[in-house]
C-alpha cells in the first residue's frame, strides 16, 4: 500500500500565516471577502429577503412583538417557535443520527457526508435556535438560566435551554478539526480530533434528551392541543421522528450540495453517493416504521376513532397517510429498485410531513376550538425566510473555504476503515 | 423548613446543572407549605357567585391597588358586562355576566383571574423562577428575572398569564393575589372592596369548610361542586354558585391532576438517560471498532 496515512509534520512556516494573532486576523479578514460572482439570481433574491428581514427585526425590537407578529394572549407561541425552533431542531437531528452511525456503529461509508451534516446541524442550532431570541420578550435576560441567578430546574425548558447550549458546543468541537485545517493549525487539530468521540457521545445523549424535551414542552398544554395530537408519549414521538426528519433533511441537503458545490467534492465521494443515499433511506424507513407503530398505539389507546370523522380528523389522516405511510411505501420501492431520484423525492415528502406534524402540535392543533385563530403575519414568515437565507449564506461561506465536503490535501483521514475499497476508489478516480 | 429544602434543591441544581434537571422544585415547595410542620398555610379566596351583584368594585379596587391604566369605560358602566371579557395586561380581574336558568331575571356574575394553583404549571414551566409559588399561596412574579419566553402562558391550564405584546420591554401580567398585602397581614384589595362578601378571603382550609357548609345547608340554591377544590390539583381561588361550573365560564377541561406532574415523568427519566446512554454508546463504539480491527487483520492475512 503506497498511501501515506501519517499526518504530515508541521511546516516551519504555516502557509496561511494564522499561527500568530496578527497573521490570524489578516487571514480571516482576507477570507471574509466573497468568492465568485456576486450578482447571481440567488444572491440578489436572498439578499433582498435578508435586508427586509433585518428591517422587520429592528421594528420588532423597537415597538414590541405585536408590531410584527400575530401573537395573541391565546397564542403565545407562533411560527417563530413552532417552525424555526421546533421544526428546525428536528431537521438538525441528522447530525446526531449520522454521528451515531459513523462514530459509534463505525459505518465509515457515511463519512464523506458527515462533516457537512454536522456543520449544518451546528448552523441550524446557531440560527434557528438563535431565532428564538427574536421571539423572547426580554432576550437580554436569556443568560439568566445559564448564569443561574435563579435556576428553574423543574422546567422542561430549562433542560432544553441547557442542552441547546451544550449541544451547540459539542457540534462546534466536532466541526473544529475542519476549522483547524483551514487555519493550518496541525497541533490544535490533533488535540481537537481526540475530543471527537467524547463530544459525539455527549452530543448524542444531549440530542436524545432535548429532541424529546421539545415534545415534553407541550405536555402541560394538555387541554389546549387537539386530542389526536396530544399524547403523554409526545417526548418519544418527537425523538423518533427527529431521526427520520434529520435523515430526510440530510438526503435533501446533500442532493443540493452535490449540485452547487460540484467542484468541492472528492471523486471518491461521487462514486459512493448513490450507496450513501440508499443507506440513509433505509435508516429513515426503519424510523418511520417505528414511528407509525407508536402513532397507532397512541391512537388506539386514546379511543379516538370518532374524532377521525371531523375536519381535524381528516387533517390528522393527511399527516399520517401523506407524511408517514406514503413515505414508507415510496422509500421501500426506492430501496428495492435502487432508485436514487425516488429516494430524494421521498425525503422531501417526509420532510413536509415532519413540518406538518410539528406545526399541528404547536400552532394548527393548538387551541383548535378558539374563535380567534392564529395565522402568522407576512412579517413572521419573511423573517423565517431571512433566517433560512442567512444560514445558507453561512453554510456556503464555510463550505467554499474550509475542507467540509472535500478533504484537506495535507490532512488525510488517518483511519481508513476499508483500505481495499479505498484503493478501488482511488483507482477509479485516477482512471477518470 | 421550606427554605432549607429550597436551599438544597438550589444546591442540587447548581452542582448538577442540567444533569439533575429532574428534580421537582415547586411541587415539593408546595407540599412543604401545606405540610403539618410548616407554620404558614395557604390562603385562598372563595367566590360565591350567588352573592355577587355585579358592581365591579373588585375590578376598581384591583385597578387602583396595582396602579393599572384607567379603563375606557368607567367601572360604573354596566354595559361592558354584555360582552364576555378576558383578563388583559391592564385588567387582572374581570367580571362576566351569565344567564340564570333558575331565575332568568337575575343574571349570575362570575369573576375571572389567576387561580393560584396549589402546584402551579406556570411556576414549574418558568426556567428562571420569575414566577414563584409563595408559602402563603399567591403565585408571584419577579419581573427582573423574566426573559419573556411565554412558556408560562402555554402551560397555564387557565390561560391566566397575559403578555404586554405592545411593549419593547414587556412583562407577564396577572393577578398576584396582593401578596404584599397578605404578608403584612392585610387582605387583598378586591375582597376588601366587595360589599356583599361574594369574594371571601381566608385560610384555604377554612374557606373549604365554609363552602361545604353553604352547599349542605342550602342544597337547592347551590350546585354541589366547589370549583378549585380539586381542579388542576387544587387551586387557592375557589368558586361556588347556583349553576354547574361550565355554565359560569369556568373551564371543565383542566382535569384534577396537578400540572407539574405531567412533565415530572419525563424529567425523572433525564438522569437515567444521562447515565445509561453514554455507557451504552461507549460500549457500542468499543465493540464495533474491535470488530473492524479483526476484519482488517483477517483481510491482511
Amino acid at each position: 500500500m503506497e498511501r501515506n496515512n501519517t499526518i504530515p509534520l508541521p511546516q516551519a512556516k504555516s502557509p496561511t500565516g494564522a499561527d500568530t494573532v496578527k497573521g490570524f486576523l489578516r487571514f480571516v479578514l482576507q477570507e471574509l471577502k466573497p468568492k465568485g460572482k456576486i450578482l447571481t439570481p440567488f444572491n440578489v433574491i436572498s439578499g433582498i429577503i435578508i435586508a427586509v428581514g433585518l428591517v422587520i427585526i429592528v421594528i420588532r425590537f423597537a415597538f414590541g412583538l405585536a408590531s410584527v407578529t400575530n401573537l395573541s394572549q391565546d397564542y403565545p407561541w407562533g411560527i417563530w417557535i413552532g417552525f424555526d425552533v421546533v421544526t428546525g431542531v428536528a431537521f438538525a437531528g441528522g447530525a446526531y443520527t449520522l454521528c451515531f452511525v459513523v462514530h459509534i456503529l463505525n459505518f465509515k461509508k457515511y463519512e464523506p457526508i458527515l462533516k457537512a451534516t454536522v456543520l449544518n446541524g451546528f448552523l441550524a442550532y446557531c440560527f434557528y435556535a438563535g431565532a428564538l431570541l427574536l421571539d423572547l420578550g426580554r432576550p437580554w435576560n436569556v443568560i439568566n438560566p445559564i448564569i443561574g441567578n435563579a435556576f428553574g430546574y423543574s422546567s422542561v425548558l430549562f433542560l432544553v435551554a441547557w442542552h441547546f447550549l451544550l449541544y451547540t458546543v459539542c457540534q462546534f468541537v466536532e466541526v473544529f478539526p475542519a476549522i483547524a485545517e483551514w487555519l493550518y493549525w496541525p497541533k490544535i487539530r490533533k488535540y481537537a480530533k481526540l475530543c471527537t468521540t467524547g463530544a459525539v457521545i455527549f452530543g448524542i445523549t444531549l440530542s436524545t434528551l432535548h429532541q424529546s424535551g421539545l415534545g415534553a414542552l407541550f405536555l402541560m398544554a394538555s387541554n389546549k392541543i387537539h386530542p389526536l395530537w396530544y399524547s403523554t408519549n409526545i417526548p418519544i414521538l418527537f425523538f423518533v421522528s427527529s431521526v427520520f426528519a434529520g435523515l430526510s433533511m440530510v438526503i435533501a441537503e446533500s442532493t443540493i450540495s452535490h449540485r452547487v458545490f460540484k467542484d468541492q467534492i472528492d471523486p471518491h465521494h461521487h462514486a459512493s453517493f448513490d450507496d450513501i443515499l440508499i443507506g440513509l433511506a433505509k435508516g429513515a424507513l426503519g424510523a418511520l416504521f417505528a414511528y407509525l407503530f407508536l402513532k397507532v398505539i397512541d391512537f388506539v389507546h386514546g379511543h379516538q376513532w370518532t374524532m377521525l370523522n371531523t375536519p381535524m380528523g381528516y387533517w390528522y389522516l393527511v399527516e399520517i397517510i401523506g407524511g408517514i405511510m406514503i413515505p414508507i411505501v415510496l422509500f421501500t420501492v426506492a430501496i428495492l429498485k435502487h432508485n436514487r431520484k425516488l429516494v430524494q423525492a421521498t425525503a422531501v415528502i417526509t420532510a413536509i410531513g415532519v413540518i406538518l406534524n410539528r406545526l399541528n402540535i404547536s400552532v394548527i392543533g393548538f387551541k383548535w376550538y378558539s374563535a380567534a385563530r392564529y395565522y402568522p403575519s407576512w412579517m413572521e414568515i419573511w423573517v423565517t425566510a431571512a433566517v433560512i437565507c442567512m444560514e445558507i449564506w453561512a453554510f456556503r461561506w464555510i463550505v467554499s473555504r474550509m475542507p467540509i465536503l472535500r478533504e484537506h490535501p495535507e490532512f488525510p483521514e488517518e483511519e481508513t476503515a476499508h483500505p481495499k475499497e479505498a484503493e478501488v476508489v482511488q483507482w477509479k478516480a485516477s482512471a477518470m | 423548613m421550606t427554605i432549607t429544602r429550597r436551599g438544597f434543591l438550589k444546591f442540587a441544581g447548581l452542582t448538577g446543572g442540567a444533569l439533575l434537571a429532574g428534580t421537582r422544585g415547586p411541587a415539593k415547595a408546595a407540599t412543604a407549605a401545606t405540610g403539618t410542620k410548616s407554620d404558614v398555610e395557604f390562603y385562598g379566596m372563595l367566590i360565591d357567585s350567588t352573592k355577587c351583584i355585579g358592581c365591579r368594585s373588585c375590578e376598581e379596587a384591583c385597578n387602583a391597588k396595582n396602579g393599572l391604566p384607567p379603563p375606557k369605560e368607567s367601572f360604573s358602566n354596566e354595559k361592558v358586562l354584555d360582552e364576555k371579557r378576558d383578563t388583559t395586561p391592564d385588567a387582572f380581574t374581570v367580571l362576566n355576566k351569565y344567564p340564570n336558568e333558575k331565575e332568568p331575571d337575575k343574571p349570575i356574575f362570575v369573576r375571572k383571574e389567576c387561580m393560584h394553583c396549589n402546584q402551579p404549571a406556570c411556576a414549574t414551566a418558568c426556567l428562571v423562577k420569575a414566577l414563584e409559588k409563595t408559602p402563603e399561596g399567591p403565585v408571584i412574579y419577579h419581573k427582573d428575572r423574566c426573559m419573556g419566553c411565554r412558556y408560562c402562558m402555554l402551560s397555564c391550564p387557565f390561560d391566566a398569564p397575559k403578555y404586554q405584546y405592545n411593549s419593547p420591554n414587556p412583562y407577564v401580567k396577572k393577578c398576584l393575589f396582593c401578596h404584599d398585602r397578605i404578608v403584612k397581614g392585610e387582605q387583598p384589595a378586591c375582597s376588601e372592596a366587595c360589599p356583599e362578601g361574594a369574594t371571601l378571603f381566608g385560610k384555604r382550609r377554612d374557606l373549604l369548610e365554609i363552602a361545604r357548609e353553604r352547599i349542605y345547608k342550602e342544597p337547592g340554591k347551590y350546585h354541589p361542586h366547589i370549583y378549585g377544590e380539586h381542579e388542576a390539583g387544587g387551586t387557592e381561588w375557589m368558586f361556588i354558585g347556583s349553576a354547574p361550573p361550565e355554565k359560569l365560564g369556568l373551564r371543565d377541561n383542566v382535569g384534577t391532576s396537578s400540572y407539574p406532574e405531567k412533565t415530572s415523568g419525563f424529567l425523572y427519566a433525564v438522569p437515567h438517560i444521562f447515565i445509561l446512554w453514554p455507557t451504552f454508546l461507549f460500549g457500542l463504539s468499543y465493540l464495533t471498532s474491535q470488530k473492524n480491527d479483526k476484519e482488517s487483520e483477517h483481510g491482511e492475512e
